[in-house]
Formats: C-alpha cells, structure tokens, sequence
C-alpha cells in the first residue's frame, strides 16, 4: 500500500540535517500548524457549503447557486464577509473570558486533531491513548461554550450555555461506552492499532449485532455532542436567538461557527476510525484479490470518503429530525441510550471472551 | 412484561426515525422537483398560480363595458377604506335617470388583497389579478381608477 510516511519521513531526515534537533523539531511543529490551519480553513469552506448545499436538495430548493459555478464560492464570500465585520464587544459581558471562549472553542477543536490517522502512517501524534484522549479533550468544549454564555451576560446565552452543558456532561457517558465495545474488541486505545486491526474487515462489519448497535448509539450521542440538530438546544434559533454565541458577532461568531463544524469532523473522523476502518480499504476476510484491487485507492481518500459519508448522515438527520425538548433529550439519554449501550457493552464483552467475532 | 415493552418502543422509535429519513432521502437522490423560483431571470416564464391575489381590477370587453352597476358593496366592503365608488346618474334614451359609475378609484396602497370587495360584488365586476410588481417611485401612482375612461356599463347587468 503506499503511504506518505516516505515524504514525511524525507522532510524530518532533510531537516534534521540541516538544523540541529531542536531547530528541526520547532520546524516540524511550524509545518504541523500550517498544515492544520490550512485544513481548518479548507473544512470549514467545504463543510458549510455541503451543509446548505444537503439542506437545499433535501428541502427541494436549489441551494447558494450565484457565487462561482454552481454556487461554489458562496461560502469563502461568506468568509470575507464576516473577516471584515466588526468583531464587537458588548458594555454588560466579561471581556477577559467573552473573548477567550472561541479561543478555547477553537484550540479544543485543534488539540482533537493531534491523534487522528488521516492516511496510512500520517499522523501527527502517534500517542497509545489516542482515543482517550480525544474523549477527554472533547468535554473541554463545554467549557467554552459555558464561558461565552456566562460572559455574555445575557438570559439566553446563559440558558443555551446551560443546556448544552447538560446535554455534552450526559451524551458522553453512552458516547464512551459506545466507543468502548469497539476497544473491547481492539484491545487497544492505539488509534493506529485500532485501524491495523481491521484489516481483514471493518468492525461494523466484524462485531455483529454489538458493533451495529453501538454504531448507531455512537452516532446519536455525538450529533448531541456536537450540538446540532435535533439537539441543537444549545443554539435553538427559534427559542434563544442562537443560545450561547448571541452576543458574538464577526470573526468571533465565526470562530464558534467554525469550531462546531471541525467537531463535526472530528468525531465522523473518530467514528469512520473506530467503526469503519479509518484508512483501511475495504477488505473481505481472506479475497487476496479483492483485497489487493481496493489497497490501489489510496489510503487518505478511503478516509476522507468515510469521513464525509458520516458527516453527511449527520446533516441528513438535521434537515429531517424536529428538535426535541430538554426533558425528551435528558430522556433519550438516561432511559434508552446509556441503559441499552450499558448492555450491549456486555454482550460485546461476551463476544470478545468467547472470540466469536472474525 | 416491562422490558418487552420497552422493547417494542425502541423498534418503533427507530422505524419511525427511519421513515422520516427516507423520506428525506427520497427529496435529496431525486434532485429534479425543485421548487425554488429563480424571481428575476424566470420572469418571462413565470407563472403564477391561480388564487394568487395581487390586485383588484375591473375587466372590460372589446365594446369598452364593464359589469359595474355603481351598488357600493364592494366599498362597503372594504376594511380599510380602499375603494371609493363615484357614482353619476345616466340620462337613458327614454329620460329616466339611471344610476352608474363616474370612477371607481382604488388606492392599492391601502389594500391588503384580503378578496372581500371581489365577494361582495353581486354581479362579478370586479376581480383579482395576479400582477404582483408595483413599486413605483411616485405614490400618486398607486392610486388607480379602475374603470376605463368613457366605458358603459355592460347590456343586461342590473
């Protein structure tokens, strides 16, 4: 299979030759953070423009269609509209912390990225804890959220702010567990091990009954987690003007904008990592032929279609699902998700035991 | 018999999650009914649908006659006041005084398309069209006279 590692690994040995180690080392991290920015910059462009795009053809409209062929462009003249906004700060709000909250939006939404595999041997923190970590560092994202309602001083900000609180804090716990019936089977937090082991075929496939459902379960928590509808109570247009980020107008305002979008991203990428194999081609069990024919699409685009094909389950639940109340939401979590995923975790372990699973 | 119900409310639950999302599926794969008007480029193919309201008119023949026997239903009528009937009194032939319209005028600035004038008509002489483009620059404008200049009242509508 051919991979990216040789270009990475030339730019390391090239720098290491001509700098000393730890010139080579600041470089690196420089072109990391280029590198992240760029595709911060690239999926946000992309994503916006894919979510009104789906909303149009679901709804049967046509959609941006002026700006660029077929409306392409619609979302960088979006962008440039909001870079030249004023970036405003109300009288009432807590400066410090009003502009520190997208910030820590922002940054949550970058340390995500650090673990995850993009293509075969890329990836920018190869840590053994990989999917931990990104569990962790999610729930950082409420509290940035909290803050920009709290510094907003402002009902409806507080009230989304708190809302999603609750719902972040309650969809993780079936989230994790969902996500645990996968490193049953592994037996690795590796995210790179994760994805070595579905080489002979991917876990949704592999894992049964279990898998499927905690597919499913997974996919539920982190469009909560997410804060997109129908569990965008946090934003909830039709009740709190747009819950947390009311007061927030221009780049900060597009700052969230583009935090909740890469959040998007990352928890499809976490779940096509976990579920559908990350960069692993589509292999059946033991067709060599088969098998070798799918190793030829290259490993990124296997990613990224993946990636994509969850994102857009994601949007396609926004345009068809009404939002649902606070107490249906607490509901939905504590009565059926977290009890269901709690016993399909079980069964997954029984499985994992006995060694049913391929 | 709990956890059999409980059951049950799942499948349910995800069936009709399901339907709603094929559904939605269904608009998204078939990509050809859209029903967006692009306004301002589709305007020579525009066509508008039959009930749409977009002002009174009076309809006239080839003879230059319309139906209106001058009765003032349609400006009693009215809620706000936007139509106002002017009546004169026609000497027939045979020297009885007849009455008939002078002007209806109607101030379609006022109006608010509501289609109480066109019910009230007994006999039809006033209906809805669908024109719906009347910015102007100058006010004045919008207050119309209905009736063409010189126009008689049709043969036969009492």
């Amino acid at each position: 299979m051919w991979s990216l590692s040789s270009i990475s690994n030339a730019i390391h040995t090239w720098l290491n030759e001509t700098f000393n180690p730890t010139w080579a080392m600041i470089f690196e991290m420089v072109i990391v953070g280029v590198c992240v920015i760029g595709l911060f910059a690239v999926l946000g462009l992309v994503l916006v423009i894919m979510e009104r795009k789906v909303a149009a053809w679901i709804q049967i409209r046509l959609g941006p269609n002026r700006v660029g062929p077929k409306g392409m462009f619609q979302s960088m003249a979006d962008t440039v509209k909001l870079l030249v906004k004023e970036g405003m700060t109300p009288n009432g709000v807590d400066k410090f912390l009003f502009n520190l909250a997208p910030l820590i939006a922002m940054i949550v939404a970058m340390l995500l990225m650090a673990p995850i595999a993009f293509a075969k041997d890329f990836v920018m923190w190869d840590l053994n804890i990989g999917v931990l970590y990104v569990t962790a560092v999610s729930s950082i994202t409420v509290i940035g959220i909290l803050m920009a309602g709290w510094a907003s001083n402002n009902k409806y900000s507080l009230m989304g702010a708190m809302r999603s609180g609750a719902q972040i804090v309650s969809y993780e716990l079936s989230a994790g567990l969902s996500i645990l019936t996968i490193i049953v089977f592994t037996g690795s937090l590796n995210i790179s091990d994760i994805v070595l082991s579905q080489a002979n075929g991917w876990w949704i496939f592999k894992g049964h009954f279990p898998a499927i459902v905690s597919f499913v379960i997974f996919i539920i928590a982190v469009t909560a987690e997410t804060n997109r509808a129908p569990f965008d109570l946090a934003e909830a247009e039709s009740e709190l003007t747009a819950g947390f980020h009311t007061e927030y107008s221009g780049m900060k305002f597009a700052l969230f904008f583009l935090a909740e979008y890469i959040n998007v991203f990352i928890v499809c990428a976490i779940g096509a990592t976990l579920f559908l194999g990350g960069w692993m081609p589509f292999h059946i069990g033991n067709w060599e032929a088969f098998n070798h024919i799918m190793d030829y699409i290259p490993s990124g685009l296997w990613f990224f279609g993946k990636t994509f094909f969850l994102i857009f389950l994601i949007m396609w639940f926004r345009w068809t699902f009404p939002r649902l109340r606070i107490d249906q939401l607490l509901n939905l979590e504590w009565k059926y998700l977290l009890p269901i995923s709690m016993f399909n975790l079980l069964l997954a372990t029984a499985l994992a035991i006995l060694g049913w699973h391929f | 018999m709990f956890i059999v119900n409980y059951i049950k409310e799942v499948l349910s639950a995800v069936r009709s999650l399901l339907v709603g999302l094929r559904r939605t599926g269904y608009y998204f794969t078939h990509h050809k009914e859209i029903i967006t008007e692009q306004y301002p480029d589709n305007r020579d193919t525009l066509k508008m649908a039959d009930r749409f309201k977009g002002e009174v008119v009076m309809p006239h023949d080839e003879k230059n006659e319309h139906r209106c026997t001058g009765c003032t239903a349609c400006e009693l009528a009215c809620p706000n006041g936007t139509i106002k009937v002017i009546t004169k009194f026609d000497i027939s032939p045979e020297g009885k005084k007849k009455k008939a319209i002078d002007k209806l005028v109607y101030h379609l600035e006022l109006c608010t398309m509501c289609n109480l004038c066109v019910v009230a008509c007994p006999s039809d002489a006033i209906v809805m069209a669908q024109t719906f483009e009347h910015s102007v620059f100058d006010r004045a404008s919008l207050t119309k006279i209905l009736n063409n200049p010189d126009s008689k009242i049709m043969e036969g509508v009492e």
